[in-house]
């Protein structure tokens, strides 16, 4: 057993830096082996493909009869909603898989290394808005196949999706910190679900704002979640609203540019 | 003497109310072995995650190759390798990507990082599992594996927490010969346990880590002096008389003998059991002690601890690690 490990030359490491390329160098490693994780675990892979497939078909063949929408089509009402709620649960995924990580013991081999220490956030982040590309794309053949078209054409199509992979890559950093705070994936996952449920649900994702009690209105309106789908709707329907895409976009900004250093501070303080 | 490759002065971390480190000073030259013994919560893995650069000290300082762990811990992590207390290896990649990654997140580049990978498959026989997922391992190729990956980048210093917890005794002895390997190869150990044979086994000096305090220091053959080899356990029918007998025994006794108040038992460290035992059976006789029960044995930590703090050394504290600590502490004595 000893055999090779016996004659060890010494430190042919490179030199540690912390410039931009070895951050972005090291975030892909780590988006690299997350994306393996999914690919090399067969439960993962399945989870991702079916979950998106079934949500579709569920919520338009459901509820598609009795939900009345505007325009009367609920399948063309329903994707964008249905896009941003999934991606939205998708981000969830980086609070489960920190916490794992942190659990395990990963974490701290990461940090004993000579690594960019931002580099196993940002590239957790980045592999999971990869993740919920792969979803949208999925969803986006289904919705096909039960008459759901981009009628903004393709410039339109591009946005829309950008917009709703973008509002998940945002919802990550939210979950990636409460990822850091969370002791096991279990209790990541009970965590982060409550703030999550009521932020996709009293939104118009699934249901015409109108349609809530006169006290939810307010609430529902203001939720970035109802900004980004009113705005993704916009796009897939080649109508797009400059001021509701304006406040979509500053939502994806305004809460990557809180939550990110947030949690890169608390990744580093963590012990 | 050689150059230190780790040296702590005054090292202290508290938590909140809980004094973790009281002041630790440890100097270990390079190309040896220093064994961190010691309970479950004296310290152990604190002071091994301040080393590792995880954790910043509240006070004292750390220098690893020289390198100070808070000032320049990139320095200090190009140096140094880790293994804790649990495998941290993913579980859903194989053997060989695990290996990979670490190579990669040391910028070896992708082509070295795998010619190392399969070099330490190679070495630590896990060349057919290496295509594996890990989640298929046992714990043995697991902990194989995981220190495999604390020595992707050729350290000078490895961390060793607990390398062997919960691990039956063949693979326990498996890494022992690795980590013997290492030594002989100039690499500097620090290696926390809860066994004295393992640090008996491996280690060049010993250092006895109690409630956040280094409270004795030196080699084996030293500590052991202070123990005798073996110990004589006797508990007495009339445990009233237990001085009485202390007394009687304390000449025959190769360190002070000790009554432990809590169970009612003496120990007395002994050199050469056979003769002694013979004897002491022979005084207590002699005085009218009947003796209700009567073992010999190797020293343990816990008679290493009896012998330097006077109490036992607690490990009921924390139910998963404590387990297994007074698991392998039994089969240690049935092996000895």
């Amino acid at each position: 057993m000893t055999a090779t490990t016996r004659v060890i030359p010494r430190a042919v490491v490179a030199a540690p830096s912390r410039s931009l390329r070895w951050i972005a160098t090291d975030a892909f490693t780590i988006a690299w082996r997350n994306l393996l994780q999914v690919v090399r675990n067969p439960q993962l892979a399945v989870i991702d493909t079916i979950t998106p497939i079934m949500f579709v078909l569920l919520f338009a063949f459901v509820f598609g009869g009795a939900i009345q929408v505007p325009g009367g089509n609920y399948v063309a009402y329903l994707m964008p909603g249905i896009f941003v709620q999934t991606v939205v649960f998708g981000a969830t995924g980086t609070a489960i898989g920190l916490a794992e990580d942190l659990q395990k013991g990963l974490v701290d081999r990461f940090r004993s290394l000579p690594m960019a220490p931002s580099a196993v956030l940002i590239g957790r982040t980045f592999s999971d808005a990869l993740r919920n590309l792969y979803t949208v794309l999925v969803m986006t053949v289904v919705g096909y196949l039960i008459g759901f078209r981009f009628d903004g054409g393709l410039p339109g199509a591009l946005l829309a999706l950008g917009l709703v992979v973008g509002f998940g890559y945002a919802i990550s950093w939210i979950s990636a910190n409460i990822g850091l705070i969370t002791k096991s994936a279990q209790a990541a996952q009970g965590a982060i679900f409550i703030p999550i449920f009521p932020l996709t649900f009293a939104s118009s994702a699934f249901v015409p704002v109108a349609s809530m009690p006169g006290w939810l209105r307010p609430i529902a309106e203001a939720n970035p979640v109802t900004v980004v789908v009113n705005a993704t709707r916009g796009l897939v329907s080649g109508a797009p609203d400059t001021a509701t895409l304006v406040a979509a976009l500053a939502w994806i900004a305004g809460l990557v540019v809180i939550f990110a250093p947030i949690a890169l501070v608390s990744y580093r303080r963590r012990a | 003497m050689p150059p230190s490759a780790i040296l702590t002065e005054g090292l202290a971390k508290s938590y909140g109310p809980v004094r973790a480190l009281r002041g630790v000073n440890l100097d270990v030259p390079e190309a040896t072995v220093l064994g961190l013994l010691g309970p479950n919560g004296a310290g152990k893995t604190t002071a091994v995650r301040i080393l590792a650069t995880l954790l910043v000290p509240d006070a004292g300082r750390a220098l690893v190759s020289g390198r100070d762990v808070v000032r320049e811990p990139d320095a200090v992590r190009s140096q140094i390798g880790l293994t804790g207390q649990y495998a941290a290896v993913d579980e859903n990649l194989t053997g060989r990507e695990n290996l990979e990654l670490v190579g990669r997140l040391l910028h070896m580049g992708r082509g070295a990082a795998r010619t190392r990978a399969d070099e330490l498959l190679a070495g630590f026989e896990l060349t057919d599992a290496g295509r594996r997922p890990v989640r298929t391992y046992s714990g043995g190729m697991r902990r194989r594996l995981d220190l495999a990956a604390s020595l992707v980048g050729r350290p000078k210093v490895l961390f060793l927490d607990e390398p062997t917890t919960g691990l039956d005794p063949r693979s326990r002895v498996g890494l022992w010969d690795v980590i013997a390997g290492l030594v002989a190869g100039g690499t500097t150990i620090l290696l926390t346990t809860q066994y004295l044979e393992e640090a008996d086994r491996l280690a060049d000096r010993i250092a006895v880590i109690d409630d956040g305090q280094v409270i004795a220091e030196g080699t084996s053959g030293e500590l052991k002096d202070r123990m005798g080899e073996d110990v004589v356990e006797m508990r007495l029918v009339e445990s009233g008389r237990a001085s009485e007998a202390l007394a009687l025994l304390a000449p025959l006794a190769a360190a002070e003998p000790r009554l432990d108040a809590e169970t009612g038992r003496l120990m007395i460290p002994v050199h050469h059991a056979g003769g002694t035992l013979t004897d002491v059976v022979r005084r207590l006789d002699g005085a009218n002690l009947e003796v209700a029960e009567l073992s010999l044995h190797r020293p343990s930590l816990d008679d290493v601890f009896l012998a330097l703090t006077g109490r036992r050394a607690e490990m009921e504290q924390e139910a998963d690690g404590d387990a297994r600590g007074r698991f392998g502490r039994r089969q240690q004595r049935k092996a000895a």
